[in-house]
């Protein structure tokens, strides 16, 4: 009789521990599903997407502005605007430019790094291209683009992660910066003793400075939003 | 006997997956604690019963006990930032291969 109790609270035992394993397993197996491999390829597919939106809207911004351009051009009353428009668009970037500069090739030092060593030395980061970007607009860099990338007036270069956000759009080394200007001054800006460019040389970073009689610079193409900013009327001013 | 175990086990596991309950993600690291624990009270509890001590009393609390016991070790360890339940985990650990040991042992004797 006892031995009947025995097998019956072993029994009932079992079956309770039969159901925590069972659930357990559920539980671990839908912990894998939803945070393993799943996960980051349905976000990586995400992002892909939206990259893909992304460029599709840009291409619709574009025509949209190409139709707008036409618009304007047909309409003869609006040409000393369309001159305005022109000179303010080239001066925020937003329209491609072409004209006479130089081409300033960046890449990270190919040298085997030693113990001891800091590997941040010859590696090209977000302030290298500021400071460069900085030295040809004190040369009188007109319009200036980082691998394509044109420079607006509300431009960012910051570092994220292994690349650098240029526009939001990530780039990679080599960093090709491209100033219109006139090339003799920009190159003497550049290399100017003691200047960012020398310290960069010197740091191990590959270098290469060429001037160009003629090379198109692209605008840019995204959406400039004002939410906060807003025009103070300067109309006594004009008289 | 044996075949009553593993008859159980097997119903438990069947009602287990059919039912729509799952542990919440949180708390799954120490219900796997508990569960280690409660599978070393049963094989503590099939060992007794083969050396005929087996007594309901202490093998019901046993296995209540020692379960919450190893959760709320683990849990404790996760508060204060030392892994606790790998005492827990290599105590039932060792347990377990003992009373399989000397289950295997008397099976052995048996037949």
């Amino acid at each position: 009789m006892r031995n009947r109790s025995a097998q019956i609270t072993i029994a009932v035992i079992c079956i309770i521990l039969g159901i925590m394993l069972a659930i357990q397993f559920k539980t671990q197996e839908n912990i894998n599903d939803t945070l393993m491999p799943g996960r980051m390829e349905e976000l990586s597919q995400q992002l892909y997407e939206v990259t893909k939106q992304r460029d599709t809207l840009a291409e619709e911004v574009q025509s949209l502005r190409d139709k707008l351009q036409n618009i304007r051009q047909d309409n003869q009353a609006m040409a000393d605007m369309h001159d305005e428009v022109i000179k303010a668009n080239m001066a925020a970037g937003k329209v491609a430019v072409s004209g006479p500069g130089i081409v300033l090739t960046l890449n990270d030092s190919t040298h085997t790094l030693q113990t001891g060593e800091n590997p941040n030395y010859g590696i090209v980061h977000d302030y290298d291209l500021l400071t460069l970007v900085n030295e040809m607009r004190a040369s009188g860099a007109e319009a200036i683009a980082i691998n394509e990338q044109r420079l607006t007036a509300v431009s960012e270069i910051r570092c994220a992660g292994t690349l650098i956000l240029v526009n939001w759009v990530r780039i990679g080394p080599p960093y090709v910066i491209k100033a219109i200007g006139d090339p003799d001054m920009l190159t003497s800006g550049l290399n100017i003793r003691g200047g960012h460019l020398e310290t960069l040389k010197i740091l191990g970073v590959q270098t290469n400075l060429q001037k160009t009689d003629n090379m198109e610079l692209p605008g840019y193409n995204g959406i400039m939003k004002f939410t906060h900013a807003v025009p103070v009327e300067q109309a006594n001013e004009a008289q | 006997m044996w075949l009553l175990v593993i008859f159980c086990l097997l119903i438990g596991v069947f009602i287990g997956l059919q039912m729509p309950v799952l542990f919440p993600v949180v708390y799954a690291k120490y219900m796997s604690i508990a569960i280690l624990a409660a599978l070393d009270s049963v094989l503590g509890g099939i060992r007794a019963y083969m050396e005929d001590g087996f007594d309901s009393t202490i093998f019901v609390t046993g296995f209540v006990v020692n379960a919450l016991l190893a959760a709320g070790m683990a849990y404790l360890g996760d508060r204060l930032g030392v892994d606790l339940y790998l005492a827990a985990v290599l105590v039932f650990g060792v347990r377990l291969f003992q009373n399989m040991a000397i289950i295997r042992r008397y099976l052995m004797k048996k037949y």
